[in-house]
């Protein structure tokens, strides 16, 4: 299978693709060309070849984006725990998360369509996999996100990540009692919280029909 | 006669909900005008430069002060298409079709020619952001279409002007040759670019000045209006372009960029270096000035309606009212084909119908036409009349059919929540994610370059324009400072904390403020005779139940700048300092001099301003106060441990609030901390300490055995972070774009 992937665009295998992710074939084939260059032209992706993206050299949160490409919980597979290199069809999958929602889409479409990167979201922040974002883990977050900011972001982060973490607890579970503790947030909390944020709108980028990468890094 | 009118308006709410003010203002003007003219006077009209040099400029200087800049630069491109495009179109068609109907036979408007009626349209076709502002602020719609039409409004009055100066200028000369065309189009752009540059560098220049202004706190505000005053005058001095040396409306555009720009880049760094109270300071002296502004706008229309010279000609004004809105449905739906092209999220047609329908005219049309010469525009007054139709039209018929249509379409509404914490680093993690991805994909896309402007600003810009190292606060930070200080403003302002109102339970930070100053307060509260300050109780129950299991001694207490809590300390202390100063008078200045009969009268005003809170927030985060040692050694604690917070001896000491729960105690109600609760026979915990749940469930089984004893147990039950805003923050504008 991944033979074929070899030199020429092959159009059945790239409309197999299309078909699973929603791409274009054009878009398909200008994020090949990139996968290309990322991996010199090999088969797979490892991370050390993501990590020599410039670009991403100054980006707060760049471990965390280069683990979701390698995390298998993202390749709609029922897979679990991260893997050390990945195709190119695994790439497209994570990025089709991406993905605008197509213009005229039901409510049960769009519902699905924003529990999806809801759920990528969540698999970004539970690195390890047991179903909720404990406090350890939310608290990494938040100093990852400030990790640009020295010491003061350091310490800020934890009152913050506290903060939010309470916040959670009181809009997902109401009243507790002293003695009661509250384990991690949960993916249908983990909803609840964001509400307000409009997912689908927002978690997008915009596909090139194009090629440019020729001029980028 | 109007300030009577206003508030009689706004105790009828029924009137308010159906007809929005401008409309009621504009009968008020006609009202006025009628009188006058009954009595024999004539009324003044609405001249065009008082118009433009004075009633405008506070409304778009406030425009722009308060634009919200994310959305308005994330659909810039929408915003552009629909005001330069949407313009020109609206322009052509409705002067073309007009001109074809003056041909007509039967009309007898043969003498209006092709140039005039293209003037009259470029006139008419120029939505109105007084207009548009004055309506849609009161149906509070979403926030992507509010911003589009509003925003078009703000950037159309440059083409507007182009094109009517276009056509006035060469339907003296009577033929326009390509040149000219392509001569107006460079004029457009060096008069709104060279606008918007000059208006940055005034916005910058207060921006730098107000980075020194922390020693002269009074006078900050001062220089805000001082730079966009200066920024408006020095239109006089700059002429940047030949043919629009002397026109008043070359001024118009430029003053409107101006304003626009410097506003919107004042306010992220002015906002950072100047105190609160400057802040609040600027924020309600725009409202003010831009409120006087609308409302004599629009009395003034009303008046110059009566008073105007008029020739109403019903074949013209008819066709010209029936061609706007034509010309605009058309136009919106035409450019929103081309534009969802390239949008992410699309408009869908109830956008289109919301946006062609908030094309709202106002006073800048009859300005315009009023600054026409007669004597090259013999139909001047004829026009006058067909736009102050169309005006009337506009504002009353579709300014009072949007509402209900609005709810009839089940439009989004304008999110009235406040941005929660997570909310907040949901945000920027997705900024984060998104510019990332982008740069997997290999594309400089929009995130990217978003992201890099950040990093210069946050680099370089900042660095000079924001005193001290707020420079260095990334946004996030910057945020949940904000939120923490606008609870300590409230804590106090609530006349104490028994509960903690509306509080972000991160006040982790907080809470070493407070145990800092608490034996500041411990002392000042010590010394007052009644109970107004109470130190809040402890967090530690509540991060008790977010920790996981483990000794408590190696959390430490995060720091606060030492700024930040200089600030927060002499808020908290100042207050502090009102209330036990009003306590002293009022002792010492009562007639009764009887200390009980104070100490009750206080707890009585107490008492109703808690119900007053008590109605106004959901839950609440009460902990069972710890329990009462001996004076001496919870002063020892407080002197000694960072971390606690006391309230137990003065508990004791001094006289306390007891508010009987009109309910029986349940989940959802509210309830007062009730401090001198003395089921207490778990907390030994001077602060944050964990204990292991195993201890602490054996004392929770103890509870229900000690409630019967007690008369109210104080549920445990958390705060939301989403809440009220607080005294100071009735309307808190977005968060500045730039981080």
């Amino acid at each position: 299978m991944m033979g074929s992937f070899q030199s020429l665009p092959d159009d059945h295998q790239y409309r197999a693709l299309s078909q699973k992710t929603g791409f274009s074939l054009e878009q398909i084939r200008i994020l090949h060309n990139r996968f290309k260059q990322l991996s010199q032209n090999e088969e797979v992706l490892r991370r050390e070849d993501l990590k020599t993206i410039q670009d991403l050299e100054s980006n707060p949160i760049r471990s965390q984006i280069v683990e979701a490409f390698f995390d298998q919980r993202n390749f709609q597979k029922d897979g679990v725990g991260s893997v050390q290199e990945i195709s190119f069809e695994e790439f497209l999958t994570v990025l089709s998360y991406f993905r605008a929602p197509a213009h005229q889409i039901t409510e049960e479409q769009r519902e699905e369509i924003r529990r999806a990167k809801l759920r990528f979201l969540f698999n970004m922040h539970d690195t390890d996999n047991d179903g909720t974002i404990t406090l350890e883990e939310y608290r990494h977050v938040v100093e990852e996100l400030l990790s640009r900011s020295g010491a003061l972001g350091r310490e800020t982060a934890k009152g913050i990540a506290d903060a939010a973490m309470l916040e959670v607890a009181s809009i997902s579970v109401g009243p507790m009692a002293p003695d009661e503790f509250y384990e991690g947030i949960t993916f249908e909390h983990f909803l609840k919280i964001l509400k307000g944020v409009e997912i689908e709108t927002r978690m997008n980028i915009r596909f090139l029909n194009m090629d440019t990468t020729v001029l980028c890094k | 006669m109007f300030l009577v009118a206003l508030p009689g308006f706004h105790l009828i709410p029924r009137i308010s909900s159906i007809v929005p003010e401008s409309c009621l203002l504009i009968v008020v003007g006609l009202l006025i005008g009628g009188l006058m003219k009954l009595v024999g006077e004539d009324p003044p009209v609405l001249k065009s430069d008082i118009f433009f040099l004075y009633l405008l400029p506070p409304i778009i200087l406030d425009a722009g002060y308060f634009l919200p800049i994310r959305p308005f630069t994330e659909n810039l491109g929408t915003i552009l298409m629909f005001a330069v495009v949407g313009t020109l179109w609206n322009s052509f068609f409705i002067g073309g079709l007009l001109y074809g109907v003056c041909q007509l036979e039967g009309v007898h408007l043969a003498q209006v020619d092709l140039l005039s009626c293209l003037l009259f349209g470029s006139i008419i076709s120029a939505v109105d952001p007084v207009a548009v502002l004055a309506v849609f602020e009161e149906i509070h719609i979403n926030e992507l279409l509010h911003i589009l039409v509003f925003g078009e409004s703000l950037l159309n009055d440059a083409v507007t002007v182009v094109l009517y100066h276009l056509f006035e200028e060469y339907s003296s000369v009577g033929t326009i040759t390509v040149s000219d065309v392509f001569l107006g189009i460079v004029c457009f752009l060096v008069v709104s670019l060279g606008g918007i540059v000059v208006g940055a560098i005034y916005g910058l220049l207060a921006a730098f000045t107000s980075r020194f202004t922390s020693h002269t706190r009074v006078i900050e505000p001062l220089f805000v209006f001082v730079y966009s005053y200066m920024a408006y005058l020095s239109a006089e001095v700059f002429h940047l372009s030949g043919i629009m040396a002397h026109d008043q409306l070359s001024v118009l555009v430029q003053f409107d960029s101006r304003l626009i720009a410097c506003g919107a880049v004042t306010r992220p760094y002015v906002e950072a270096n100047i105190s609160h109270k400057s802040h609040t300071t600027i924020k309600y002296f725009l409202k003010m000035w831009s409120s006087v502004s609308d409302t004599l706008i629009f009395i003034f229309l009303g008046v110059s309606t009566v008073a105007g010279p008029h020739r109403w000609n019903w074949t013209f004004v008819i066709v010209t009212v029936i061609l706007c809105l034509v010309a605009r449905v058309l136009g919106v739906v035409g450019l929103t084909f081309v534009i969802n092209k390239f949008r992410i999220v699309k408009l869908t047609t109830k956008d289109q119908f919301i946006v062609a329908y908030g094309g709202l005219r106002g006073a800048i049309a009859f300005s315009l036409a009023y600054l026409l010469k007669p004597e090259h525009f013999p139909m001047r007054n004829m026009f006058l009349t067909a736009i102050i139709t169309v005006i009337f039209f506009t504002v009353f018929v579709q300014g009072m059919t949007i509402r209900p249509l609005v709810d009839l379409l089940a439009v989004k509404k304008k999110q009235e929540t406040k941005r929660s914490i997570n909310e907040e680093i949901h945000t920027q993690f997705l900024d984060h994610l998104l510019t990332g991805i982008e740069d997997i994909c290999g594309h400089y896309g929009h995130h990217h370059w978003k992201d890099k402007l950040n990093r210069f600003n946050k680099k370089y810009v900042k660095k000079c324009l924001i005193a001290g190292e707020r420079s260095k606060e990334p946004q996030l930070i910057a945020f949940y400072h904000k939120m923490e200080m606008k609870q300590a403003i409230e804590l106090v302002e609530s006349g104490g904390g028994a509960k903690l109102p509306s509080a972000l339970p991160s006040t982790v930070s907080m809470q070493c403020v407070f145990s800092r100053i608490s034996s500041a307060s411990a002392t000042l509260k010590i010394t007052c005779s009644s109970p107004v300050w109470k130190v809040p109780y402890e967090m530690s129950h509540t991060f008790r139940n977010i920790q996981p299991k483990k000794p408590a001694q190696d959390r430490a207490l995060p720091q606060l700048s030492k700024a930040r809590e200089e600030e927060i300390r002499k808020i908290l202390r100042t207050n502090l300092q009102r209330t036990r100063q009003r306590l002293r008078s009022y002792n010492r200045h009562t007639l009764v001099a009887d200390p009980y009969e104070d100490g009750w009268n206080e707890i009585l005003i107490k008492r109703k301003k808690m119900i007053e809170l008590e109605k106004k927030m959901n839950n609440y985060l009460t902990v069972p106060a710890p329990a009462p040692d001996s004076p001496t050694v919870t002063r020892a604690r407080l002197a000694s441990d960072p971390q606690a917070w006391g309230s137990k001896s003065v508990a004791e000491s001094i006289p306390t609030i007891k508010v009987d729960l009109a309910s029986p105690q349940s989940a959802e109600t509210f309830s007062v901390m009730d401090e001198s609760c003395k089921k207490t026979t778990k907390e030994e915990d001077p602060g944050l300490t964990m204990k292991v749940p195993a201890p602490a469930s054996k004392d929770g089984k103890e509870k229900p055995a000690a409630e019967s004893e007690e008369d109210k147990e104080p549920g445990l039950k958390l705060l939301r972070c989403l809440s009220d805003p607080g005294p100071a923050g009735a309307e808190e504008e977005d968060e500045p774009f730039l981080p």
